[in-house]
């Protein structure tokens, strides 16, 4: 049988901002279903690498391929249309360290604004969609809320209802707990959990080493914007192969 | 300052008010000339200023300068010169146009201009998150601006809009100078043709307090539309 295309995968990415390299040559494969955490030290560039991802930062170089698909570039390196990449980006959902909740919208529309606009969902279909992973996340009740009403951890849970109410083939996380409370990061967490279990296909960019070790199949770990270890969490946290990550989890894990 | 003056023979003078009460179908054909150069200017000022605080928020660095050149440059320009040149002036390039077009047309761009800023002002306040979690489910170009942007931008910066509309509500006087018949031109028209220097202007001024009330209203409306929201607590 021969392999599967990975839903997302990311062939020697470049970025420079100025005159300082952030990422060199990052390649990544995301296998379907598949959880990914990228973990690193501050300012290893790996929430870069995450934005290079959907572009939302534009790689110096290096290609992204989304099930198989060229993002952002086309084979001949020249940027495509704000159009065609909006088409690519309303397949990969994206969840923000600071939530990102639009505060004009009550939870509910932010839910299906996107799905609604983007998609051409009709009201009804989105609606039904949404209700079912407010209930999901546990916030059914506060559907007509608006977004400052709500603590870090709910708007954290919203956000991610919002990613995944336009049905997205692989969603990322951008260290999507560090802005939170510490006694209201286990239930995004917890959230997070169930969409890996669920076989969602995630990039998480995270400092939370209990969630990578437990949840993930993956590790990534990025130093100075280089990949220095890419492993299996067991392997990664029992037997850390370079004096780098093993200087690095002798201070977080 | 002589009180029995005042009282007695001008604000009191029951002769001259009948004056202004016969005539009063000429205040409200100017108030209702007013109220209409403004209800257009305002929504034309409006959409050509979303248009401009685009251009200044473009990756194109050509097109963003064109649009702080043109905001810069109403700004340094009174309005009065403005409108002359607009009405009395274009014509000697060949470019006629009526008076109410050559007001309103000037109240549009000019004020354009300063709605343009006062977005861009409120823009640069808008956290880079917003338009980034918006881009990242797929939104772009104008439906992201008008849904996402937009509306936060409004909410950000209503009572310095207000004060805006109040600017413009008042600029539209200025038009008696190129012969709209507004107002302020009602007012002056009943002043000089019944030699009462005093009422007309004082009717004037209290129907313009009024619809500046009413402005006032509505931005407390959208202040509280905002504080529901958590937004625009300035």
């Amino acid at each position: 049988m021969p392999d599967a295309v990975p839903a997302l995968e990311a062939r020697h990415i470049s970025k420079t901002f100025g005159e300082l390299e952030v990422l060199r040559d990052i390649s990544l494969v995301v296998n379907p279903g598949d959880t990914i955490s990228v973990l690193g030290p501050s300012g290893s560039g790996k929430s870069t690498m995450l934005r290079c991802l959907n572009f939302l930062e534009t790689p110096d170089r290096g290609q992204v391929l989304l099930a198989g698909e060229p993002v952002g570039r086309r084979a001949d390196g020249r940027l495509v249309s704000d159009k065609e990449l909006a088409k690519s980006r309303a397949r990969m959902g994206m969840v923000f360290q600071s939530f990102n909740l639009w505060p004009h919208f009550t939870v509910l529309q932010n839910v299906i604004e996107a799905p609604t606009k983007v998609l051409g969902l009709s009201k009804d279909e989105a609606v039904a969609r949404a209700e079912g992973l407010l209930a999901k996340v546990g916030l059914a009740d506060k559907r007509d809320v608006y977004p400052f009403a709500l603590s870090g951890g709910q708007k954290q849970r919203v956000a991610i209802a919002r990613a995944l109410c336009m049905k997205p083939d692989v969603l990322l996380f951008d260290e999507p707990t560090s802005a939170l409370d510490p006694e209201l990061v286990g239930e995004v967490l917890a959230v997070m959990r169930d969409l890996a279990k669920e076989g969602m296909t995630m990039v998480v960019v995270t400092h939370e080493m209990g969630f990578a070790r437990d949840v993930c199949d993956e590790v990534v770990f990025m130093d100075r914007g280089v990949v220095v270890e890419h492993a299996p969490p067991a392997e990664f946290f029992g037997n850390p192969k370079t004096e780098r990550a093993q200087r690095f989890l002798s201070r977080y894990a | 300052m002589d009180w029995d003056l005042i009282t007695n023979s001008i604000l009191f003078n029951p002769a001259e008010w009948e004056i202004v009460l016969n005539e009063w179908p000429r205040f409200m054909r100017g108030f209702s000339n007013t109220l209409t150069l403004f209800a257009v200017s305002v929504v034309g000022a409006f959409l050509l200023g979303a248009v401009i605080v685009n251009l200044m928020a473009s990756r194109n660095p050509s097109v963003r300068a064109a649009g702080r050149v043109y905001v810069d440059g109403m700004r340094m320009l009174p309005f009065l010169i403005f409108a002359y040149l607009l009405y009395y002036g274009l014509p000697s390039l060949g470019i006629r146009m009526s008076a109410w077009t050559a007001g309103l047309l000037g109240l549009i761009l000019y004020h354009a201009a300063y709605v343009a800023e006062i977005l861009r002002g409120a823009w640069s306040q808008l956290p880079a998150g917003q338009t980034e979690a918006a881009r990242a489910m797929g939104f772009h170009g104008p439906q992201l601006f008008l849904r996402i942007v937009l509306p936060q931008l409004v909410l950000g910066s209503a009572p310095i809009l207000g004060n805006q509309l109040i600017y413009m509500l008042k600029d539209t006087a200025f038009l008696m100078i190129i012969t709209v018949q507004d107002l302020t031109y009602a007012a002056n028209s009943v002043q000089s043709m019944y030699f009462v220097p005093l009422q007309p202007f004082i009717v004037a001024i209290g129907l313009y307090w009024i619809s500046t009330l009413a402005i006032e209203g509505l931005v407390f409306l959208v202040g509280r539309f905002a504080r529901k929201r958590g937004l625009g607590r300035a």
